[in-house]
């Protein structure tokens, strides 16, 4: 017979190792990335163009390409998932038509990035090519938007889900309309969430390859000079360097950046939260 | 002005199957504070609830009966639920400020329904009617959720005076407060009976016995008594209102 102290003891343990489990993965991630890439980090490497292919230069065109995608991709679903989210929880009745949207919406979120690299080439690359300029930060930018429509979507669901019943009925019983509540009391409040998982919808839309492959991406270090150019990209970079055989020291340079760009989109996401949940607090 | 502000006729509700409230039929008359009290779970806060058509915002609720306010039926289709809950404001159980500043809680309902100028006057007046403005006065932009309890529930009264009502629903508005606070409400209820119509759901028996004019008692989602406070109190006509009154069950 075991003692209860002794079987606490031994639970103690195995919830400590999957704890110090998840702190090792990260950093033999991190420490394996940043020794192989800090080799190849300098000012130049930030702020110059690749040359010889990617092998000598720098990965300026990528980090803003990665930028200009990540803009558009936020911009696209932003007031389309908070929209979204707004209807689901506030405009209509729970029952068939929501249950059909949340399924659906899930069932987006389940689909690989690859087929959203697919229907973003057919869409916006091929048919709607007068309008997005083909290959372009456009077409790649409102694919990655798709991609994470249904983060953005589910999150801020959750998050408005979270403000008191007390609250919109306190508005609503002072006669207030239900959007104005939505404007002045649900929005507020749900607002740190929101936040929170547009930006980490964001780190997933930065760090993908598959779906800008085909709709934005290019090898040639140009800087694109609007959202109709094509663009490099880190992701696409990296894939090439590595595929390629080019540069190790450079794809590991890359990829560096690219995760310390993620972590401070994290951080962020984490100060904006607390920030934004300073008045909030009962 | 008729005397009665609010009348209900054969009113019904149900939850999906259940059936909360049976056949009310009750007169509230103007400026005067009408109580209701009863056991846990009797329908007088569901009643309360469809003076202002709260109960709009609960899926599945099912309502038959008329509630004529100024002898217009608030269920008929062509009534905008909006201007209602104007007239009918509420206050609530437990108190809820909207995380905001003071200032911004009175002056929430006006700006709700466009009024821009002179809400400074407005949530001076407000603040003053709901017996809290001394209390405030130096600090309307501190947020609201660091008032007590107490505050709190006066601030969500000033909030409610600052759209005008004509009505006003207390929803058990002492059972989260202190005896201070308690009493200050109730001081501010008998003030506000002047010019306000009052309903008071309420599971203090000696509350309902201080402040109320009018006393109806429900139990199982029927309205068992209906009368003056005095001639509940000291002579019930039903059994089961001199039972609960007298502690027997409850």
């Amino acid at each position: 017979m075991i003692s209860a102290y002794v079987k606490d003891k031994i639970a103690k343990a195995i919830f400590w190792i999957s704890g110090m489990t998840i702190i090792l993965t990260l950093f033999a991630i991190l420490g394996y990335v940043a020794v192989k890439g800090i080799g190849a980090m300098s000012l130049e490497f930030l702020l110059e163009i690749p040359r010889a292919a990617g092998r000598e230069g720098g990965i300026f065109p990528a980090i803003l390409g990665t930028l200009y995608l990540t803009a558009i991709a936020l911009l696209f679903a932003a007031p389309i998932g908070v929209g979204a989210a707004i209807y689901l929880t506030e405009f209509t009745k729970e029952g068939r038509i929501t249950n059909i949207i949340r399924l659906w919406v899930d069932t987006l979120n389940a689909v690989p990035s690859i087929v959203f690299g697919l229907f973003g080439f057919a869409l916006f690359v091929f048919y709607l090519r007068d309008y997005t300029g083909g290959v372009s930060i456009l077409s790649g930018g409102l694919t990655l938007g798709f991609m994470i429509l249904p983060t953005v979507i589910r999150t801020s669901e959750v998050a408005i889900k979270t403000v008191p019943k007390s609250d919109k009925e306190g508005s609503y019983a002072l006669g207030a309309t239900k959007l104005y509540t939505v404007r002045k009391v649900i929005l507020p409040s749900a607002l740190p969430g929101i936040v929170t998982g547009l930006i980490l919808g964001l780190g997933r839309a930065a760090g993908e390859t598959a779906p800008i492959i085909f709709t934005a991406a290019v090898l040639n270090p140009i800087l694109p000079t609007s959202i109709f150019d094509p663009t490099m990209a880190l992701t696409t970079h990296l894939y090439t360097l590595t595929s390629e055989g080019i540069s190790e020291r450079n794809a590991f340079g890359t990829a560096l950046v690219l995760i310390i760009m993620i972590l401070i989109l994290n951080y962020t996401a984490r100060f904006l939260d607390n920030y934004l949940s300073r008045n909030l607090k009962r | 002005m008729s005397e009665n502000k609010i009348e209900v006729k054969d009113l019904n509700l149900w939850y999906n199957e259940n059936h909360a409230l049976k056949n009310i039929t009750v007169d509230i008359r103007s400026n005067k504070v009408t109580a209701l009290i009863g056991p846990s779970g009797c329908g007088k806060t569901t009643f309360i609830r469809t003076l202002n058509r709260m109960n709009d915002l609960i899926d599945n609720v099912k309502i038959s009966g008329k509630v004529f306010l100024d002898g217009k039926n608030i269920y008929d289709p062509d009534v905008d639920v909006v201007s209602l809950r104007k007239r009918v404001g509420m206050v609530f159980q437990k108190p809820n400020p909207f995380p905001m500043t003071i200032y911004d809680n009175v002056a929430y309902g006006p700006k709700a329904h466009g009024i821009k100028n002179g809400l400074k006057e407005i949530v001076e007046k407000s603040l003053k009617s709901a017996a809290l403005w001394d209390e405030v006065k130096d600090r309307l932009d501190k947020p609201a959720l660091d008032l007590s309890g107490g505050q709190q529930q006066r601030l969500c009264i000033a909030r409610t005076l600052a759209v005008k009502p004509e009505v006003i629903l207390f929803d058990e508005p002492c059972s989260a407060l202190d005896p201070i606070s308690t009493a200050k409400v109730e001081e501010l209820i008998n003030e506000l009976k002047k010019n306000y119509t009052i309903v008071i759901v309420t599971h203090n028996m000696q509350q309902a016995a201080r402040v109320s004019d009018f006393t109806g008692f429900f139990l199982l989602g029927k309205l068992v008594e209906f009368g003056k406070t005095k001639d509940i109190f000291e002579r019930p006509k039903e059994r089961a209102t001199e039972d609960y009154i007298t502690g027997r069950f409850g």
